[in-house]
């Protein structure tokens, strides 16, 4: 399969070019905006879903780009193994569409929180995290956002935790998970999970606002190349 | 046609922070009695059918799968028949 990146504009998305940017001129990877009110995916290999306020966060936070022309085609695509991966409102758009379980909240410190994180990475055993190596305790990557506080009831918590499908959670930087780093009030810190199938990642941290050296971060470079090199091996 | 009031409540399970910062807001003018305030939302609309049964089909569906999320969200209805 070759690689090739589809990034959906929808109304209200502010991410989709920092994505394209850092797929495109960073990584040198082949990209490609899909359009909300297409249907057509562009032969894409992995559908990234951008950070911003899509329709406003009307209603819930990507409650209605949930119904958007090219979600259909998406939900189907990631229905038969397709990469998907969802940032921040992607993220929130993705459990609005059922693709990933559970729902996002209000930060409990009722605060826009717009600052670096450290994320401990709980499983590296995945299409979206093997690149990033056992040695290091954190990564550093840049969040954004007023609602991004996980909530999922009990069993689903223990559904998750069994599964593996956690994959990041807020941390210091030696990757110590504690009440105090919690950026949000999210239930275990949950920061990033995946489906059970291990296809369809959401995480609110943007991987894509850390990829390029002269701005001093790089490890949102580690998400996409485990992407890649899942793709061209 | 009928109009419809549609009022959607979060589940009390799940901690609403949008309650939390307007109490602050009644504790910081003085009015201190209030406690649990919870903010839900109200919609209203028309249906323009003549039917109540097909009214409260077609609101139900609308409810059930955008104006509410049904994992964190109970919503009711009120059908009101205009002329």
């Amino acid at each position: 399969m070759s690689l090739k990146f589809g990034v959906v504009v929808f109304p209200g998305s502010n991410c989709d070019h920092d994505a394209y940017y850092s797929l495109k001129k960073v990584l040198d990877y082949s990209v490609e905006f899909l359009w909300h009110k297409d249907t057509d995916l562009k032969q894409s290999s992995v559908v990234l879903l951008p950070g911003g306020f899509s329709y406003g966060d009307y209603l819930r936070t990507g409650a209605i780009a949930r119904f958007s022309p090219i979600m259909n085609s998406v939900i189907s695509f990631a229905n038969k193994g397709g990469i998907v991966i969802g940032i921040c409102n992607g993220f929130q758009i993705l459990l609005e569409a059922g693709l990933l379980p559970g729902v996002m909240i209000r930060n409990n410190s009722l605060k826009f929180s717009c600052k670096d994180v450290y994320l401990s990475v709980d499983n590296r055993d995945t299409i979206f995290t093997s690149e990033i190596s056992k040695d290091l305790l954190s990564i550093k990557i840049p969040i954004a956002h007023g609602e991004g506080n996980y909530f999922a009831d009990e069993k689903l918590l223990e559904e998750l935790i069994l599964n593996k499908q956690i994959l990041f959670r807020y941390s210091d930087a030696d990757g110590n998970v504690n009440d105090e780093v919690n950026p949000n009030g999210s239930q275990l810190n949950i920061a990033g999970i995946v489906n059970k199938n291990g296809n369809v990642m959401g995480m609110m941290p943007h991987p894509e606002r850390a990829c390029n050296p002269t701005l001093g971060r790089t490890d949102g470079q580690l998400i996409f190349k485990s992407i890649a090199n899942y793709i061209l091996n | 046609m009928f109009k419809a009031t549609v009022l959607i409540k979060r589940r009390s399970s799940i901690l609403d922070p949008q309650g939390v910062a307007v109490e602050k807001g009644a504790k910081h003018l003085g009015i201190t009695n209030i406690k649990g305030t919870r903010i839900g939302k109200l919609i209203e609309f028309d249906v323009d059918v003549n039917d109540r049964t097909a009214a409260e089909k077609e609101v139900t569906e609308y409810c059930s799968k955008l104006l509410a999320n049904p994992i964190m969200e109970d919503f009711e209805f009120n059908l009101e028949e205009v002329k």
